[in-house]
């Protein structure tokens, strides 16, 4: 089959591999019928994520047809439709028994790197390194799912791909994020970072009620639909933040910020200058800028929610603001089935459709351009989701112009 | 690396234990580098059965029944390296209790062992994948059972392997969840086949025995052991 493979440091290539095979009980092979690129998966182009092989297949968002199942493999039928989670979980453990499914115990072949790592191993991720398991991708034609019974979730026929396909990483997250603040009526929001995790973090905010929400960004057309969503919109590069999130809470803070920017923040200020530097001598894992401005931004008592990823030892962490204030922080994986079902339920009433966020359509032939084209924000590039076994375009480092493509980056 | 055996037996004698000590922690030191580069597997219980080395002569205890402290006893003393693991699991006592006193299954999650066959009066044929595809066996046999409590073993006089160990198991949570602890004892060779095996081993022994738990944790739980892709 065909499949994205990672080859190095911003090195992506598609090639053909073998087939995924049932290997366990409780497995499933997927026929991918759509599959997207996530910022996650940027970490990795870029190089911070450790253990990456030469020819890992990547890949953690995708949905399809299920064309094979393990002997006890439950409750699936060749032939469901089904959107995947990007975490696995056996389903049985004291962790995915109290819903807290992204720190599974039994998922991660290789859990001894990550307690080499960090003491202890959450769940294994698709296609995200070897410390998180080893998994090949959904970035291809056929993926192999383990623990079928208890990850997929069938997606009724009146819905397209398109719109329950972030069921699969970024709604979740963006959900779950906000839900960890904790909203109460009348609430102000800050997120941090407009990117599709950003994006949905918005729109849940507002869907668990938050009076307002503040975003804040740098790149305009991301800062332009964070607007359209309700939000009010802060560019970095413009103005101080801290101050300006100051004038519209009153002094105060927001009563919750939210990191959806994670370990490559971007920053122009001294201590963002200072990450660069030590990370380029190997002497910093993160850039945690936006995290340490959300700290300093939040009210007193407040939430700060992390759906950004960490990995490593930060340095220059306000702690000491953190206690002054008795802050609160979340973070972590998302705890995907915990919302995987409850969100399909607000897509088939029509309370969001996830796929406003899809700015560019390709075959899966054409992802090592468009992996570039996402990390450098080029061409208003917010969300890639791709076909399996569709044409390549022409050249192959652009992304497609499809009519439907025109008409969405023109609403 | 002191030897604290009996001082009356012969150098003969004494260096035959150390050679089957060797072979044993090789074993051990075998499936530790296979791991290295599969990133999974591992030689587990080869540690447990390298007792003779340690001791220089046979527990005193050897029949099956005997006194609650019989395990103490023959993993008596502070020679050797001891090693101890624990895990705990989401299955009533009982039922994790079974599945380990299945000697025969213990294959499954133990992956340098080859087979395990009960051969009756708590005695048992145990054969494990040795360095270079050339299998190593010996036998061993229960010295103290307690049904949903504990288990302790050693191996057979005239055995070329030998170990003792212990498990236990406990119940936390109200029942609803079982710690199982597993204790191992043997000793680091000394000599020149010492030297030999230090340029292999060089690792964590726990970690060892740390991967043949958690891969019993997954068998009991999620009824299967992961894995990423068909080698594993
Ligand atoms: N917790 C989870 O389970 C989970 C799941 C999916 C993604 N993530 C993580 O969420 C983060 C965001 O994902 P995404 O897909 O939206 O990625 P993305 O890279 O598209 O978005 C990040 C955005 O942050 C902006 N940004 C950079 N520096 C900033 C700063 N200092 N202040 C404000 N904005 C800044 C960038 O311009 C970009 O638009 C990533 O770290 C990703 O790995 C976490
Ligand atoms: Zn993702
Ligand atoms: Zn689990």
């Amino acid at each position: 089959m065909r499949a994205v493979c990672w080859e190095g440091k911003e090195t992506i290539r598609v090639e053909t591999v073998p087939d995924p095979a049932i290997l366990n009980p409780r497995d499933a092979i997927i026929k991918v019928t759509t599959t997207a690129i996530c910022g996650s998966d940027l970490h990795i182009y870029n190089g911070s994520i450790p253990t990456m092989h030469k020819g890992d297949v990547l890949g953690h968002e995708f949905m399809g047809e299920v064309v094979e199942v393990g002997k006890e493999t439950t409750g699936l039928a060749v032939g469901d439709r089904v959107v995947v989670p990007f975490t696995i979980s056996c389903g049985r453990c004291a962790f995915c028994a109290r819903q807290l499914w992204s720190l599974c115990d039994n998922s991660n072949p290789n859990a001894w790197m990550a307690e080499a790592l960090y003491g202890y191993s959450g769940a294994a991720l698709f296609g995200y390194s070897h410390l998180y398991g080893g998994y090949p991708g959904g970035q291809a034609e056929y993926v192999r799912v383990p623990f079928a019974d208890v990850g997929p979730l069938k997606v009724p026929e009146g819905l397209s791909d398109e719109q329950v396909l972030f069921l699969s990483d970024i709604f979740p997250t963006g959900y779950m994020a906000a839900e960890n603040c904790g909203i109460q009526p009348g609430d102000t929001v800050a997120v941090w970072g407009c990117g599709p995790v950003g994006q949905f973090a918005i729109r849940s905010a507002f869907m668990l009620g938050a009076e307002r929400v503040v975003a804040i960004e740098r790149i305009p057309d991301r800062l332009a639909r964070a607007a359209e969503s309700g939000a009010d919109t802060l560019n970095y590069m413009e103005l101080d933040v801290l101050e300006a999130l100051r004038d519209l809470t009153g002094g105060q803070g927001p009563d919750a910020c939210i990191d959806a920017v994670g370990l490559e923040a971007h920053g122009t200020t001294l201590d963002a200058w200072y990450d660069r530097a030590k990370m380029k001598m190997y002497l910093a894992t993160d850039r945690p800028h936006a995290l340490r401005q959300a700290i300093s931004a939040c009210r007193k008592g407040g939430t700060v929610s992390i759906p950004g990823v960490y990995g490593g030892w930060l340095d220059k962490f306000p702690l000491g603001t953190a206690f002054a204030k008795g802050l609160t922080l979340r973070m972590g994986q998302t705890h995907m089935q915990a919302y995987m079902p409850k969100l399909l339920e607000r897509i088939e009433r029509g309370e969001i459709d996830p796929s406003f966020i899809i700015t560019h359509r390709i075959a899966l032939e054409d992802a090592p351009g468009m992996y570039r084209t996402f990390r450098e924000k080029d061409d208003a590039c917010l969300k890639v989701v791709m076909t399996p076994g569709a044409a390549p375009m022409t050249p192959p480092d652009r992304g497609p112009q499809t009519p439907d493509d025109q008409a969405l980056s023109a609403s | 690396m002191a030897m604290t055996s009996t001082s009356s037996r012969s150098t003969v004698t004494r260096t035959e234990d150390w050679m089957a000590l060797g072979t044993g922690i090789a074993l051990l030191a075998a499936g530790l580098s296979r791991r290295a580069t599969s990133g999974a597997c591992l030689a587990a219980s080869a540690a447990p059965f390298l007792y003779r080395g340690v001791s220089g002569r046979w527990p005193d205890i050897v029949s099956r029944g005997l006194r609650a402290d019989s395990t103490k006893a023959a993993l008596g003393g502070s020679r050797g390296v001891h090693v101890r693991e624990s895990i705990r699991l989401e299955k009533p006592i009982g039922e994790v209790y079974r599945f380990w006193r299945q000697l025969d299954q213990l294959p499954r999650f133990m992956f340098h062992l080859e087979r395990v066959t009960e051969t009756g009066d708590g005695k048992s044929h145990w054969v494990a994948k040795g360095p270079g595809d050339v299998p190593i066996e010996w036998d061993a046999e229960i010295v103290n059972e307690r049904e949903d409590q504990l288990l302790a073993w050693q191996s057979l006089p005239g055995s070329d392997v030998v170990s003792a160990g212990s498990v236990t198991f406990s119940d936390v949570r109200q029942g609803r969840s079982t710690q199982v602890r597993v204790h191992l004892q043997y000793s680091p060779p000394a000599g020149r086949t010492g030297a030999w095996i230090a340029t292999l081993f060089g690792r964590e022994p726990s970690q060892t025995i740390r991967e043949d738990l958690r891969r019993f944790k997954q068998l009991l739980e999620a009824g299967e052991i992961a894995r990423a892709t068909p080698g594993t």
